[in-house]
């Protein structure tokens, strides 16, 4: 027996994989964007939302991946935008390489925005890497301000935090204020945007943000 | 399932390394595990030795597992403590700008094999 010593992260060769993939896409001129948050915070009806109000603009695609089942995928169907569905079988993250074999059955030929629809789970989407340009997360209203105190990694992960159901604002105790300060803590630089998938409030803002995300990733390629 | 997930990103870089090396049977692995990682230490080993037996290169590897001190350090104050016993408000000057300093790793530290 002999030893060999190591000192890597058990994340090191995912990062790799995810580095990879970064520039892949990224020399294609599509924008790949980690969608995370926790289960029912609306990312498919989000989602839904921008690709019905983006539609004339912009070709989005859908990597959905769940523990089982393929609804999401459907809805996204439903509204004539292209759609995968991968099933981690338990586990409760994507990685690099099962993102990689997630994008390979899509026909990404006139896609410029591919979202990865993270599993619904706070904790460990925002510890892999997926090899996103971009990573935008959810925390919707009903779920509470005090997230970023108990979920602190992923609000530090993010490029965008979307504080989705502001129409059920008069219904919870949801300090906006206290919330975003506690997210800022956490992440100077993250950008916020209060939106609601069902009113509209807030989405010209996240669509116009995504658009110009859009274009930098292809001005790149020129 | 976080425990298996990480399980998978384990063996996935011994493979290579046992490539690499060529390497024909790994004896054990010893990883760092922080205090504050999430990592349930005992879930974690029977992820493993559910999940190695499937691999010959694997399937008598043991997990050995040292774990790393959770320390956070307060950016007032400067002064350095136990992240698990008092959290993220500084016991001294009850600060609540502090951070981690050490304890959410997970490292593989090294491995014993055979050729």
């Amino acid at each position: 027996m002999r030893v060999i010593e190591l000192h890597k992260s058990v994340t090191d060769s995912n990062d790799r994989d995810a580095e990879i993939l970064r520039q892949q896409f990224e020399s294609r001129g599509i924008l790949l964007i980690n969608l995370m948050s926790s289960a029912g915070s609306g990312k498919t009806t989000l989602l839904e939302r921008t690709i019905t109000d983006l539609r004339n603009k912009v070709n989005i695609a859908v990597l959905e991946a769940d523990i089982d089942a393929s609804v999401d995928a459907e809805r996204i169907e439903a509204l004539g935008a292209q759609s995968v569905q991968v099933h981690t079988d338990g586990m409760c993250h994507m990685d690099a390489g099962m993102t990689a074999e997630g994008l390979k059955a899509m026909d990404l030929e006139k896609t410029d925005i591919a979202f990865l629809e993270n599993i619904g789970n706070l904790i460990c989407p925002a510890e892999y890497a997926t090899g996103a340009s971009r990573n935008v997360m959810i925390l919707s209203i009903p779920e509470g301000d005090d997230k970023p105190l108990k979920y602190p990694l992923m609000f530090e992960e993010s490029d965008v935090l979307l504080i989705t159901k502001t129409d059920t604002r008069p219904y919870f105790r949801f300090d906006m204020k206290k919330c975003v300060e506690r997210v800022r803590f956490l992440n100077p630089d993250i950008t916020i945007y209060p939106v609601s998938a069902k009113t509209g409030e807030g989405m010209e803002e996240w669509e116009n943000w995504l658009l110009e995300q859009s274009e930098i990733i292809k001005g790149k390629v020129k | 399932m976080h425990e298996l997930g990480i399980v998978v990103h384990v063996a996935k870089t011994l493979t290579e390394l046992a490539e690499e090396n060529n390497l024909k049977r790994i004896g054990s692995v010893t990883l760092e595990v922080g205090e504050v990682s999430g990592i349930i230490t005992d879930y974690f080993v029977d992820c493993w030795n559910y999940f190695k037996v499937r691999y010959p290169l694997l399937k008598d590897c043991e997990m050995k597992l040292e774990i790393i001190k959770g320390i956070n350090y307060c950016t007032e104050c400067q002064h350095e403590y136990e992240a698990i016993r008092y959290g993220r408000i500084c016991p001294k000057c009850h600060s609540e700008h502090t951070y981690l300093k050490q304890g959410n790793e997970c490292n593989i530290k090294q491995i014993e094999a055979e050729d």
